[in-house]
């Protein structure tokens, strides 16, 4: 119960922080905003890779894990490229 | 690998990714913000893999290579009109990782997995034991459920919002009982959630959760139409964040609940500054219809006898005399990919010694920041894109305003007729400027399905035809004088 709490606060507390910070992103930047944070979510690719390669598993449980680590990579490596070619375009005068 | 180790390096990537959010509260910091979020993922990649005791690379290898392949060709290929479409089916597969994230580990967790569709559907003896000692079995499982809930209702939510986009489906079909029949589905879904959670062993029911999210997520897109899809997209990407947040739940893995919550409050921020755009509720949007109440205005009584339309020519000469000029972009201009066009007309403006500036609605377009993105590709400065609360006061000091593809954000209905479905949202002031000049192919209603009375004002003139071509034409009009 100690580790739920623990994680529980630190889920309450990145809510308040994600609010202080995404208010101050200008909305000039908010599709590289929605994109960055798509690769963001991709950090599920975490949890995946503990699906996918756990060698004992089920072999259903494999095949859940690839699905997701397939689907968490076109995240993280799509997301953080195309928003890298969006930022790039940016320019000042 | 030491576990507080473990966890320590995963606090440096959580560090990483609010570092990388906080760089794009500034253009100018904004790739090197990207950079250091694209860090801290592979410091935590790198971290699970060397942390894994006994590990099978097969399914491994196999996932990220074809996940690098797939994201690199959309990322690299995507047309920056088509982003909305790229980001819709980024949130729909951010929430199809987490639901089989979820459902990896209930299976895992029950230690039996069913080896034929009738063992699918019978229930095993299981307790919530297996998940965890006490009550901490019982918050596993409910976590399981939630993120098998939200995980699939987004990949399929922004499957249908994609269809929508790309213009695959263009019908609105939606569930007898519009919110009910929703709400029937929602509490029947939790309901098999509930049976889950009493008995582990329960597959069926977990089938069903999976089953009843997977329509629930079409039938609450399918009814939604274009002009709705900023609000849809950004709620989806809070829905995509919520479900990795919950997974954290699931797998106790703290960067996975820092990296989920920081997202989930992106896109809720996100869909509330496109509400108040709108000025109208979530709920609204969801379940609503726009132009359902308010009296109906006869677009012929408004247009009647008063259009003034005009050629490319002419507006070339009012923009040669010019001193200010202020474009004002929407979905049209997307549509008609004339942003190239657009900065080329600024530049021949510019060139005769006026000033060029462009008006940004917070909805224009099909995602948040969506114009501003074509614009930045178009090679227009960002300090020129000026958002709707900073632009309007300026409108009467502007001789000429150059309404390109947007409808509704310009009428002024919006602002005078109490009573009008659309009374309430903010608009731009465009009719406060000495000449409005609309490009547009017709004198058909946007989106609101309302005339605009600005069309058939004095000082608005019209330019019928596609919007590329228009702005095109005074171009080389306005190169000639």
């Amino acid at each position: 119960m100690d580790i739920l709490i623990l994680l529980l606060a630190l889920f309450v507390l990145s809510l308040f922080l994600g609010v202080e910070l995404i208010t101050k992103v200008p909305p000039t930047l908010h599709t590289p905003l929605m994109s960055g944070t798509n690769a963001v979510s991709g950090i599920t690719l975490v949890g995946a890779l503990l699906a996918a390669g756990n060698d004992g598993s089920p072999m259903m449980v494999n095949v859940l894990g690839f699905i997701a680590v397939t689907l968490a990579t076109i995240n993280v490596v799509g997301g953080y490229l195309v928003t890298n070619r969006m930022l790039a375009m940016f320019k000042r005068k | 690998m030491n576990e507080n180790l473990v966890n320590f390096i995963y606090l440096i990537s959580g560090v990483l990714f609010i570092l990388g959010i906080k760089g794009l509260t500034k253009p100018k910091t904004a790739v090197r913000g990207n950079m250091l979020s694209a860090l801290g993922m592979l410091i935590a990649v790198v971290v699970t893999l060397l942390n894994m005791n006994t590990i099978d690379y097969t399914y491994v290898v196999a996932g990220v290579v074809a996940g690098s392949i797939v994201g690199s060709i959309m990322a690299l290929r995507i047309q920056m009109t088509s982003m909305p479409q790229m980001v819709a089916l980024l949130n729909g597969f951010g929430g199809g990782a987490s639901l089989t994230i979820a459902l990896a580990e209930y299976y895992t967790k029950l230690g039996a997995t069913p080896a034929s569709f009738a063992e699918l559907l019978t229930p095993v003896v299981a307790d919530s034991g297996a998940f965890g000692p006490g009550p901490e079995g019982t918050i596993a499982l409910i976590a399981i459920g939630i993120t098998v809930l939200i995980g699939a209702l987004t990949l399929t939510g922004s499957l249908v919002a994609f269809a929508k986009l790309q213009e695959l489906m263009k019908k609105s079909y939606g569930l007898p009982g519009g919110p009910v029949g929703n709400a029937l589905f929602v509490i029947a879904a939790l309901v098999a959630v509930a049976l889950v959670v009493v008995n582990p062993g329960n597959v069926a029911a977990m089938v069903a959760v999976v089953l009843l999210a997977l329509l629930l997520g079409l039938f609450l897109v399918m009814p939604i139409g274009g002009a709705d899809m900023p609000v849809v997209i950004a709620l989806l990407n809070s829905y995509s964040g919520i479900a990795a947040a919950f997974a954290g739940f699931i797998l106790g893995n703290t960067v996975l609940i820092i990296a989920g919550s920081l997202v989930g409050t992106s896109g809720l921020i996100l869909t509330r500054i496109m509400c108040v755009a709108m000025n109208r509720s979530l709920a609204n949007v969801l379940f609503g219809k726009m132009a359902a109440g308010g009296e109906t205005v006869d677009a012929d009584e408004v247009y009647a006898g008063k259009v003034t339309s005009a050629q490319p020519d002419e507006i070339a000469m009012l923009l040669e005399n010019a001193q200010r000029v202020v474009i004002v972009p929407g979905y049209g201009m997307a549509m008609a990919q004339a942003q190239h066009a657009v900065r080329e007309l600024a530049d021949a403006i510019e060139a005769k010694g006026a000033e060029v500036q462009y008006g940004i609605h917070p909805v224009a377009g099909r995602m948040p920041g969506h114009m501003n993105v074509l614009l930045a590709e178009a090679e227009v400065p960002y300090d020129n894109l000026v958002e709707m609360d900073a632009i309007n006061p300026t409108f009467e000091d502007t001789d000429v305003v150059i309404v390109i593809g947007a409808n509704d954000v310009t009428n002024p209905m919006a602002r005078d007729v109490e009573g009008s479905p659309i009374y309430g949202m903010p608009i731009l002031n465009v009719d406060k400027a000495k000449t409005v000049v609309v490009i547009k192919r017709s004198l058909s209603p946007g989106f609101a399905g309302l005339p605009n009375p600005l069309f058939a004002m004095d000082h608005t003139l019209m330019v019928y035809g596609d919007g590329k071509k228009a702005v095109v034409d005074m171009t080389t009009a306005l190169n000639q004088l």
